[in-house]
């Protein structure tokens, strides 16, 4: 056991990382409850590790909750020229930072993950491919981990695009179905806009600032003799939220979210609902210095917050899909939490992030769960009745709809309310108009959330049974190992509010002094000081609009099931219009990928360009000359060098021959020739000394 | 009592059949015999000059030749038997690896 939990933080990210190799690489040949143990053990080793860092951060005094721990130098040491014109050192370490704000990330992440993964146990027990499914979901909490941890811009990129990579192999991961492979590439490219604009906010930092760390660029804006122009700021701030609108699916980049729900329902819920897509308001948190200093991207994300929120929430009133419902709610919920980053209350944004990783992680299991009992049905007008035929389901997700719909005391009712107010609150920002028209909004979403969620569980689970008489027959609760999950997840999602009860109720708002050291207000906020009464009243005003949507989906759909057809027929058009997603994804389809300057004729020229100049002249081209260059090379050798060596070789060679000739090896040979010798000397001998011869 | 040039010629008979018999046959045991032949028409001088000289040291270095003989005999056949263990053949024309 480690000293410290703290020092171990490694542990966190590196349990999955492993077991994640382990089954990727030998995973075929593992059993399943094998993979199951493993997978779920080693992301419950890392929760495991994620409460004792909490626990030890805790009990450290507030100001000096940060820690970092250096693994090893990444990229060692470049130098090079910054925009100012002084030198800078470029480095970067494979660093971690632990400090309130990662560790609640951490805490939630590993926390929701398990619960998922244990669900998942349940719901892929009939599917092939097992252990490729816990081989990523192992391998995105391994990058999920490494991107609330890193302790600087690049080292989060690198967890930015893993969980991506992830979450398109999950999405596609059934992908011999045409359109769950087409939706992961559709999720694939889009993020990839998104990217781009994260790495150009990522290079403008290291030419602006020389360091890639939180801490270092923290440090350098903390300076009062800050010497970067205003502009620069807000380029950077823009150019990250960039990315953050391609990963949490704003406006512009949603389109790929819903259709995201190709993907096996668990991981929905873990990577479209409950953690990848908050990367994007953990990232604008994280870097909420940069932002406090750059207004006017404060009011774009803010106002674009809103708008995606209003704007989700109205798709997610009119699909019949249980699944995209929820995927536009987890839309319409993240713009509530860029709006509170945009309006600097970024503990407000994170409070709802983890509420929200509850209750959404709950109801995407719950409709796991109802899809799973009706033999794979998603539509909603097949389902109803089933609130006695799946009794711990139905009330599970009941309590996720509640939450999610602001009732108190539900963990909902006090993230969303607390983003309201402090919407409300906020005077900063050139339109003093602009908070109170974000409130509205941010109000009417309540309502409508409220209204859509019950709308889902009255035609899920209230009403008659509209299903068919086999699915009928069929229908089951779910298995343990998906059941408790959900009841833990419906548990938190009615306390996981309780840290951040507001003053005015009598808590203490501990979670946002919790996240404090971090959020160091950078400007002097004008808060306009409001009395208690007023926030009471605008609390009381969010429980009663929820309460009103509530009842609206239970008039409509379970005692006049008449009226939604006749608001159809009365506004035909507007129904067209938002049942149709607002042709956006016809919109883009036309412009982007059809389209003839943006699209077939701009991708037709770069791929001709790539064909022509970057593979034939570049790539084929040095290819050809390099097989050129050799052959000239082979051929000096062959004839030159080798040829001269040959040469003298050959030449010893004709020379040797009478030797060679005589040398055969052969004793009797050599004997003969002795012999004749002898002979030959004994006659000539003979010859010469024989007296009288001639 | 038999002239010496009798011995002569039988001996240089005896030497021309062994140095025959070493350039011709191919068995190396044949050979090998045919060296004894020779070695013995050696001794045969040396036996018949010893008595026609009166000097008994050429009948001892007759005595001298026919040890080594036996020696380079049992020398020999060792060296054939290690060979036809590697080679499976005790031919001569085969044996060649002394060549360049």
């Amino acid at each position: 056991m480690p000293a410290s939990f703290i020092d171990a933080v490694w542990l966190v990210p590196l349990l999955p990382a492993a077991s994640a190799f382990l089954m990727l690489l030998f995973g075929r040949r593992l059993s399943r409850p094998v993979i199951s143990v493993l997978c779920c053990g080693s992301v419950f080793g890392s929760f495991l590790v994620a409460a004792g860092i909490f626990r030890e951060l805790l009990r450290l005094p507030a100001d000096d909750r940060l820690r970092e721990v250096v693994l090893f130098t990444w990229i060692p040491s470049m130098p090079y020229l910054l925009d100012a014109g002084a030198q800078a050192l470029f480095q970067v370490e494979w660093a971690y930072l632990v400090d309130p704000l990662s560790a609640v990330m951490i805490l939630v992440v590993s926390g929701v993950g398990f619960l998922i993964h244990v669900y998942s146990v349940g719901y892929m027990a009939h599917e092939g491919g097992y252990y490729r499914y816990f081989g990523y979901l192992n391998l995105f909490m391994f990058m999920m981990l490494t991107l609330v941890l890193a302790n600087n811009f690049l080292l989060m990129f690198v967890g930015w695009e893993g969980v991506g990579l992830c979450s398109y192999l999950l999405i596609g991961f059934w992908f011999l179905k045409k359109s769950a492979a087409d939706a992961g590439k559709k999720a694939f490219v889009v993020n990839r806009v998104g990217d781009a604009g994260f790495l150009v906010g990522i290079l403008l930092l290291a030419t602006t600032f020389g360091t890639l760390r939180f801490a270092g660029i923290n440090e350098a804006l903390a300076d009062p003799g800050l010497a970067v122009d205003n502009a620069v700021l807000t380029a950077i701030t823009l150019c990250l939220f960039i990315g953050a609108t391609g990963k949490s699916a704003q406006i512009p980049l949603y389109v790929w979210l819903p259709d995201a729900m190709e993907g096996p329902t668990p991981v929905s819920a873990l990577i479209h609902a409950a953690t990848m897509v908050t990367a994007g308001v953990y990232m604008v948190a994280r870097s909420n210095q940069l932002y406090q200093l750059a207004p006017d991207t404060m009011l774009v994300v803010g106002v674009v917050g809103a708008l995606t929120a209003v704007y989700a929430a109205s798709m997610g009133m009119v699909q019949n899909d249980i699944k995209r419902v929820l995927a536009y709610s987890t839309i319409s919920q993240l713009g509530y939490m860029f709006l509170a980053c945009g309006m600097g209350a970024f503990a407000a944004g994170i409070f709802h992030l983890s509420t929200h990783a509850y209750f959404k992680a709950l109801l995407f299991l719950g409709s796991g769960a109802v899809i799973h009992a009706l033999s794979g049905e998603q539509d909603i007008r097949k389902m109803g009745g089933l609130w006695a035929k799946l009794p711990i389901t139905s009330k599970t997700f009941f309590i996720g709809a509640l939450a999610i719909a602001g009732i108190p005391p539900l963990a909902g009712f006090f993230s969303k309310d607390e983003i309201l107010w402090r919407t409300f609150a906020n005077n900063a920002g050139d339109i003093a108009a602009a908070p109170l028209i974000l409130w509205i909004v941010g109000t009417v979403t309540a309502l409508m959330t409220a209204f859509y969620m019950f709308r889902l569980v009255s035609l899920t689970f209230w009403g008659q049974s509209r299903m068919t008489p086999e699915v009928e027959h069929h229908v089951h609760e779910a298995p343990r190992t998906m059941t408790v999950p959900l009841i833990l997840l419906a548990g938190l999602s009615i306390v996981g509010g309780w840290v951040g009860i507001p003053l005015v109720l009598g808590g203490g708002n501990w979670f946002e002094h919790f996240l404090e050291p971090v959020f160091v207000p950078r400007v002097e906020l004008a808060v306009v000081e409001h009395s208690h009464m007023l926030e009471l009243m605008l609390m009381v005003l969010s429980v009663v609009v929820g309460l009103l949507g509530i009842v609206v989906a239970y008039l409509f759909y379970l005692k006049r099931p008449e009226m939604p057809g006749r608001l159809v027929e009365r506004f035909g058009g507007l129904y067209q219009l938002v049942y149709h997603k607002y042709f956006v994804d016809e919109v883009y389809s036309a412009v982007f990928v059809e389209g003839p300057v943006l699209g077939k004729a701009m991708g037709s020229t770069l791929a001709g360009f790539d064909l022509k100049v970057i593979d034939g002249i570049g790539v084929d081209g040095s290819a050809w000359f390099a097989r050129f260059t050799s052959r000239l090379s082979i051929w000096w050798d062959t004839w030159i060098v080798d040829g001269t060596v040959n040469l003298v070789a050959w030449m010893v060679w004709v020379l040797n021959w009478p030797a060679r000739a005589l040398q055969t090896g052969l004793v009797q040979r050599y004997a003969l020739w002795m012999a004749t010798g002898v002979v030959l000397l004994l006659f000539y001998y003979v010859v010469r000394y024989m007296p009288g011869s001639w | 009592m038999v002239p010496t040039w009798h011995y002569l010629m039988l001996s240089a008979a005896l030497l021309t059949i062994g140095v025959i018999g070493v350039l011709t046959r191919r068995n190396i045991i044949i050979i090998l015999m045919s060296i004894e032949l020779i070695l013995n028409a050696v001794n045969l001088n040396l036996v018949a000059f010893s008595r026609q000289l009166a000097d008994v040291s050429g009948q001892i270095f007759a005595i001298f030749v026919i040890t080594v003989a036996a020696a380079e005999a049992a020398v020999g056949l060792g060296i054939l038997i290690a060979f036809f263990r590697n080679r499976d053949t005790v031919n001569a024309d085969e044996i060649d690896l002394l060549k360049w």
